[in-house]
């Protein structure tokens, strides 16, 4: 008993560590941009960057929209596929797989050539064109991510039997998801959110491909030019991460929680 | 006219037909329940009134208006499930209100309304607890209010109690009734359990296969079964084998008595083997007055119900139920005991 409980805290504390020594050790390495002493620096050299400022909102706003196109394409999707046509399920799976399987390298040189300034579609020769290729991009980037979420979350609810209850009731089919679908699952639909925003965020391929000034390629230029901003970043980067998660426990605590009683 | 009014219902699914062809027509305010066994296709019936499955062919009209090719919320009805679908995002209040709002009810009025329903359904200030904190009796309770709030023309209930445990099945159903006949709402109840609809029926539609056995008031099905299925599915029923002695004098031997019966089969030949059925409740220990056939017998077996006692008698191949009073200043009969029974060879039902 005593001897099983240590094992399993040692496993723990190596897991553990496994995670928290690099982590330490980064932001113990980001405090040493003054010689001799520990110092902010390094983050008030990024703060101070325009750059920083530009790129980081660059994505931001790059990442709400990709949210909301994701949230529009796949709740819909999961909704229809799960209540009318279960037997497309498996292809579902297969389609929201491929952009884990496809390199993201490949989907840019694709839609660089499909979109190209002199294609019928020039996506490409305008900087909201861009905007929008590289948000449509980001979409299939977490298409896995964002079908996974929305799924688990209307398989914990009944959606079938709400959706005639709701029905029977006069509701149409926008009334039946705004009111009923997407508030029961709102905390997946949250959850597949933040994964989206986590993967715009640090994305640099397709970004830098596009040549737009996101976050990705901006990471990748300071850790190439400076020694001390890098761990910084990083630093700060795990804080947003973090924040979100924490953003998502909290929202969690309002979701409606189905009832399984029947006392 | 008819309010309900539902004309050769047919729905086929892939290659099996599951409702062939039912019709039935029902008056203003009446409770009516689709009773058979699993299977039979009582749900796929009532998914075709509320709209959410596509008939094959056949007609449903609903005061006048046929409503067949209609969208479920075009048809102004109320349903309610056997899980309770209540929306786990609103609290009570609210989901009682969603059909208001969705007619675009104003806010005061609302109010009022769903005020009325918790009051009629006995749950006063609950309308800001959430489903999940509510019991399953609870829960159904709410989930009927929510489908009888916005007056739909005609309330449909799939088997809303057999979820609950049986003392609040029992409750519920005669609050549902009792609610129904307070607003004269047109229902139509599915159910497999033939007590449920016995009880609380205006009049029932027994099922199977897809077919209707037999359309009547409770007692009519009970005491008059028009099928063999309809005798057997409801009620108990006792089942005699026995043999023709004279199909003239319609003479029967059950077990070595001679017995005349009302009627037999018309293709009925002298030594040919025939069923004669019968109630427990039809048939008494020792004589009674317009009992005109006593058997003896031995008794096999005594179940004690509290109020009652059953008892098993056997006369020989044919082992008869039958139920007596309990009557606590004398002893339960005992195994083995030899009896008389007697009953009216009128109660007789020949299948
Ligand atoms: N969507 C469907 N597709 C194929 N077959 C179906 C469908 N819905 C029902 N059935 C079949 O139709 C038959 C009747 O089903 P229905 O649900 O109406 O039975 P029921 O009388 O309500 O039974 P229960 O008491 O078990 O609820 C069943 O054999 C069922 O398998
Ligand atoms: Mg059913």
């Amino acid at each position: 008993m005593k001897a099983n409980k240590f094992w399993a805290w040692l496993t723990f504390a190596l897991g553990a560590a496994y995670f928290i020594v690099p982590l330490l050790a980064t932001f113990e390495f980001s405090l040493r941009m003054r010689r001799g002493e520990y110092s902010f620096d390094a983050y008030a050299s990024v703060f101070a960057d325009p750059y920083f400022a530009s790129s980081f909102s660059y994505s931001v706003v790059i990442g709400l929209m990709t949210i909301v196109v994701g949230i529009l394409v796949v709740v819909p999707a999961v909704y229809f596929v799960r209540l009318r046509m279960p037997w497309l399920r498996p292809l579902m799976e297969f389609i929201t797989l491929l952009p884990l399987v496809i390199p993201a390298l490949v989907l840019v040189y694709g839609y660089i050539r499909l979109y190209n300034s002199s294609s019928i579609i020039p996506f490409t020769g305008s900087a909201l064109g861009t905007d929008i290729l590289l948000t449509c991009a980001y979409v299939t980037l977490a298409l896995p991510y964002m079908y996974r979420a929305v799924d688990n979350g209307m398989r914990t609810i009944d959606i079938g039997t709400l959706t005639e209850a709701a029905q029977i009731m006069g509701a149409n089919q926008a009334q039946i998801i705004g009111r009923i679908i997407l508030p029961n699952i709102l905390v997946a639909i949250l959850s597949g959110a933040f994964l989206t925003f986590a993967i715009v965020i640090g994305e640099f391929t397709i970004a830098s491909l596009l040549n737009r000034p996101a976050f990705g390629p901006y990471l990748v230029g300071i850790g190439t030019n400076r020694a001390y901003e890098p761990a910084a970043l990083a630093i700060i980067s795990f804080i947003i991460t973090w924040g979100a998660m924490g953003m998502i426990n909290v929202l969690g605590r309002f979701a409606p929680r189905t009832s399984a009683r029947t006392d | 006219m008819a309010f309900l009014d539902v004309q050769n219902l047919t729905k086929t699914f892939g290659q099996t037909t599951v409702v062939k062809g039912v019709s039935f027509a029902f008056d203003k305010g009446e409770f009516i329940s689709l009773l058979g066994p699993s299977g039979c296709g009582k749900t796929t019936i009532l998914r075709m009134i509320a709209g959410f499955e596509k008939p094959t062919s056949g007609s449903i009209e609903v005061d006048g208006q046929d409503i067949t090719h209609l969208k479920p919320n075009q048809r102004q009805l109320g349903m309610v499930f056997q899980a309770y679908a209540l929306f786990p995002n609103l609290n009570v209040g609210d989901n009682i209100g969603f059909g208001l709002k969705i007619a675009g009810m104003a806010t005061e009025e609302r109010r009022a309304r769903i005020d009325e329903m918790l009051r009629l359904i006995g749950l006063s200030g609950f309308d800001k607890r959430y489903p999940y904190e509510l019991s399953g009796g609870q829960q159904q309770r709410v989930a009927l209010a929510r489908a009888i709030a916005p007056r739909p023309r005609m309330l449909l209930l799939d088997e809303p109690l057999s979820a609950l445990d049986a003392k609040i099945r029992v409750s519920l159903r005669e609050e549902i009734r009792a609610i129904q006949l307070d607003l004269g709402i047109t229902t139509v109840f599915v159910t497999h359990d033939q007590e449920e609809a016995l009880s609380i029926s205006d009049r029932i539609v027994v099922m199977n296969a897809g077919n209707i056995e037999q359309l009547g008031a409770p007692h009519e099905i009970y005491n008059k079964p028009a099928t063999r299925f309809v005798a057997t599915f409801v009620g108990q029923l006792n089942s005699l084998d026995a043999t023709v002695l004279d199909p003239a004098t319609k003479t029967v031997s059950i077990d070595g008595q001679s017995v005349v019966v009302p009627q037999l089969p018309a293709d009925a030949a002298a030594n040919a083997s025939s069923v004669l059925t019968l109630r427990p409740e039809m048939i008494t220990i020792g004589a009674r007055d317009g009992n005109d056939i006593t058997l003896s017998g031995t008794i096999a077996d005594v179940t004690f119900l509290g109020s009652v006692i059953r008892l098993r008698v056997a006369l020989g191949r044919n082992t008869v139920s039958l139920d007596t009073f309990n009557d606590q200043r004398i002893a339960p009969p005992a195994r083995g005991e030899k009896v008389t029974i007697s009953l009216a060879s009128k109660d007789l039902l020949v299948l």
